[in-house]
């Protein structure tokens, strides 16, 4: 049997924006199908790679985290730019999540709770000029940049994240249903 | 022969469904076993036609399954992509407009907001969050009372005046600032007459009203919609009774 030369492997791009690296734990819990992947995508910018930007010409970026800050905006924007088929990958990209919780609260009452000197009397909060400034709120992906593809769940669990990565790596629609489909 | 048999039943999506006279559309397909979505009804409770998530097409025209008489011979169109998208529209505006953050919810996996998303596949709110701010009362020993997660179906409200005989809820304000009210002086849970085995309590579709010290108890993926998806448990829907006789059937005693 003649097998296709060499077929270009699709590049994947991986971030972590307000999230807790929960969904990349999920999704290295597709433990050995991790090979076969491997046998059809490499990987771009990613925690896995350490890469710091990622190459133009992405087939596939995959976005945990709400947006809540200044960098995450940057960093979702790069991604949006070079790949071809974004995905809001987990419950904080979807919906803010647990960081979106502040929502309700003032970002700078927050702030000054958070640092005031355990006296109450005075609040040290960071200045830095590196430390990327935080939103008013926490927003999910979708209100940022266009979305392609929704992935639910706190983390999507390895079985949901397999499924939807063969789909789309095997050219059909991607659909997640029961009981694969959870919120939580 | 076919007059007969249409005098006493009706067809939804083209399969025959009997009914009894004055049987709801929503209540004759339940009985029969075939599932509708909703959210704002509860067989022990009257129709309030408010979630619109049972709308079918009703001899061309839209109406509420809920509130809409079974009559003999009309068509219904129910399970249909077009309504099932209109649906999870419906749906995608109620996670918006309120606070609720599934990952952190006691209700999780009975939830039926949640569970009719899961059902209907909606992935993603889509719309725009409005992240309401909304009080959390924790005055009552044994019930809180959480409003980021309320869908203002009136459950509560319905079951607390035709169950309990209480009225301890009440729906206040217009458009997005309605809000769910409690009938106390202090305005609070605590101070109301509310007690842990009132219907009000237990009616609750999503998480709004919750029973303390329960949490939990059920783990996550043990609960009533992790086995089997809502709308394969229509048995279930059409027979939650509340244990309670109404206080309106004690009276007439």
């Amino acid at each position: 049997m003649n097998a296709p030369m060499n077929p270009r492997k699709l590049r994947i791009t991986t971030t972590s924006l307000s999230g807790c690296f929960g969904c990349h734990m999920s999704f290295l819990d597709i433990d050995e199908r991790l090979l076969e992947l491997a046998a059809l995508v490499e990987f771009d910018r990613s925690p896995i790679t350490d890469i710091k930007h990622c190459s133009q010409h992405c087939d596939l970026a995959l976005v945990e985290g709400g947006v809540c800050n200044a960098e995450n905006v940057h960093v979702l924007r790069e991604l949006r730019a070079n790949a071809k088929i974004l995905v809001a990958f987990g419950a904080c990209a979807v919906n803010g999540g647990l960081p979106a919780q502040r929502n309700h609260l003032d970002v700078g009452q927050c702030l000054s709770q958070v640092y005031r000197t355990p006296d109450g009397s005075a609040t040290a909060i960071p200045d830095d000029p590196e430390l990327p400034l935080l939103l008013d709120k926490v927003y999910p992906v979708n209100e940022v940049v266009r979305v392609d593809y929704f992935l639910p769940g706190c983390p999507p669990s390895a079985d949901t994240i397999w499924k939807f990565l063969t789909d789309l790596l095997t050219g059909r629609t991607p659909r997640i249903e029961h009981p694969l489909l959870k919120f939580d | 022969m076919s007059e007969t048999s249409n005098a006493n039943s009706f067809s939804i999506d083209g399969q025959r469904i009997p009914f009894t006279p004055g049987q709801t559309i929503l209540q004759a397909a339940l009985a029969a076993g075939v599932y509708i979505p909703h959210l704002c009804h509860h067989p022990d409770l009257k129709p309030h036609g408010s979630c619109k998530l049972c709308t079918v097409i009703v001899n061309g025209r839209n109406g509420s399954a809920c509130t809409q008489m079974a009559m003999p011979g009309i068509e219904v169109e129910n399970n249909s992509p077009t309504l099932n998208d209109r649906r999870r529209v419906l749906l995608q505006m109620l996670f918006v407009e309120g606070n609720h953050f599934c990952p952190g919810c006691e209700k999780s996996g009975n939830c039926q907001l949640q569970a009719l998303a899961y059902d209907l596949e909606m992935l993603a709110p889509h719309f725009r969050h409005a992240y309401p701010v909304r009080p959390i009362d924790t005055t009552h020993p044994d019930v809180w009372l959480d409003l980021n997660r309320c869908i203002m179906c009136e459950l509560c409200v319905r079951a607390s005046r035709d169950i309990d005989g209480k009225n301890v809820f009440a729906l206040a304000g217009r458009g997005v600032d309605s809000h769910i009210v409690v009938n106390s002086p202090s305005g609070r849970l605590g101070d109301s007459a509310l007690s842990i085995d009132d219907a009000a309590v237990h009616v609750c579709p999503v998480g709004a009203i919750m029973v303390k010290r329960v949490g939990y108890a059920v783990p996550i993926g043990e609960r009533q919609f992790d086995e089997q998806p809502i709308s394969r448990q229509v048995d279930y829907l059409a027979a939650r009774h509340i244990p309670i006789v109404p206080v309106a059937a004690t009276e007439e005693r």
